[in-house]
């Protein structure tokens, strides 16, 4: 399954993940703390700056997964406009595309498995608090490798209900699509049990 | 163990799934995608401690940057925008589905995973959503709750497939109904 982590390398892909989030986390706040319109227009450019550094692909997918906010942003503007107070409404709309773009940049130069070790390293008090880690770990992979798979049956379900009739295939389908991953799933877990199950002792 | 594992991550995988597939939009007028119909089955089906872990692991997996939401979306962007607070409100509302499926168990199994589906997947998730919505956008909680009224009629037509769903699923393979199993 392709991740949302952009094939430009940039620099900030060889950073630890740690310190990015820790950074998002910190500018998130302060984001929201300020109420100062020069400083969330300074913000959103320089998100915008930090988008265009690695080049035109970069921040063409960049500005692509902003762009899906443009509903929200025009009901700001168009509600701040009839309250007549346009400062505001401009203030949460460079607040909220700044925010929503310094996270989607931590995830595009982030490569999944920094992501996912990150995780792992935030759950591990849990473990003590008996959360099974290795199960969590098989239960990720699991999920990575049957999305495709689920979906690709779903599409196949679709193909059989269209070559019977003429309507598109609606609800109605989402049964078997159910059943056929339940079955999956019981098997899948016979399968798990044979290879030696999840024991920590044992080898899958 | 196995079994539980194996299917919270296919539940996990199915809301990834009923995401990715265009041709199950449930075509009630509303533009509308079975996602949350598949959050609302976490719970019904799942029951309310392993559906809320398929949500979780769901939700995990979105973090670290898979584009499982629907459209493709994904990544640490989805939970600062304005409809974050449906996504923080997702794992909540398939354990409080879960949990009145699992406790009601004097009525039919469709009407009980209606009414669980509708305050689960419904009152409790819309608490979240419009919180969240209130929040980032800076609007009051009664203009943000006016802003997402239009998904309520969806939602519902959602949660009456759900128990329907539900049902027959018990039927098929009740001893994978998890919130019902010991019933069999």
């Amino acid at each position: 399954m392709i991740s949302l982590t952009s094939p430009v390398e940039t620099r900030a892909h060889s950073w630890p993940a740690w310190l990015k989030l820790s950074l998002l986390c910190a500018a998130t706040i302060v984001l929201v703390a300020n109420q100062n319109l020069a400083f969330q227009a300074a913000a959103f450019l320089g998100c915008l700056t930090l988008y265009a550094l690695p080049g035109r692909t970069f921040f063409t997918v960049g500005v692509k997964a902003l762009w899906g906010l443009w509903p929200f942003l025009i009901l700001l503007v168009v509600w701040h406009l009839v309250i007549g107070d346009p400062s505001g409404g401009l203030l949460i709309t460079l607040r909220l595309l700044t925010a929503v773009g310094l996270a989607t940049l931590v995830t595009m130069t982030t490569r999944l498995s920094d992501m996912i070790a990150v995780a792992q390293w935030l759950l591990k008090p849990f473990a003590r608090l008996g959360l099974n880690t290795r199960a969590l770990e098989l239960g990720i992979a699991l999920v990575i490798r049957f999305t495709p798979t689920l979906a690709d049956k779903g599409r196949q379900l679709g193909q059989a209900w269209q070559a019977r009739a003429r309507t598109k295939p609606r609800w109605r389908v989402i049964l078997p699509f159910t059943v056929l991953a339940i079955d999956d799933a019981e098997q899948v877990a016979e399968a798990i049990r044979a290879r030696g199950g999840l024991d920590p002792t044992s080898r899958i | 163990m196995e079994r539980n594992l194996t299917l919270i991550a296919l539940f996990a995988a199915l809301i990834a799934a009923l995401g990715l597939i265009p041709a199950f939009s449930l075509g009630f007028g509303v533009p509308i995608t079975a996602q949350t119909l598949a959050i609302m089955l976490c719970g019904t089906v799942l029951g309310a401690k392993r559906g809320t872990l398929a949500v979780l692991l769901f939700l995990l997996l979105v973090a670290v940057g898979l584009p499982l939401l629907a459209g493709g979306r994904g990544g640490l962007g989805v939970f600062a925008g304005p409809t974050s607070g449906f996504l923080f409100g997702w794992p909540v509302a398939a354990f409080v589905t879960g949990l009145i499926v699992e406790r009601w168990r004097s009525t039919n199994l469709t009407v009980v995973a209606i009414i669980a589906s509708i305050i689960g997947g419904i009152i409790v998730l819309y608490a979240f959503g419009i919180v969240g919505m209130s929040i980032v956008l800076d609007r009051t909680l009664i203009e943000a709750a006016a802003l997402v009224t239009a998904f309520i009629p969806g939602d519902i037509a959602k949660a009456v497939v759900a128990g329907i769903l539900t049902a027959a699923l018990y039927k098929a393979r009740p001893q994978s109904v998890l919130s019902r199993a010991d019933q069999v």
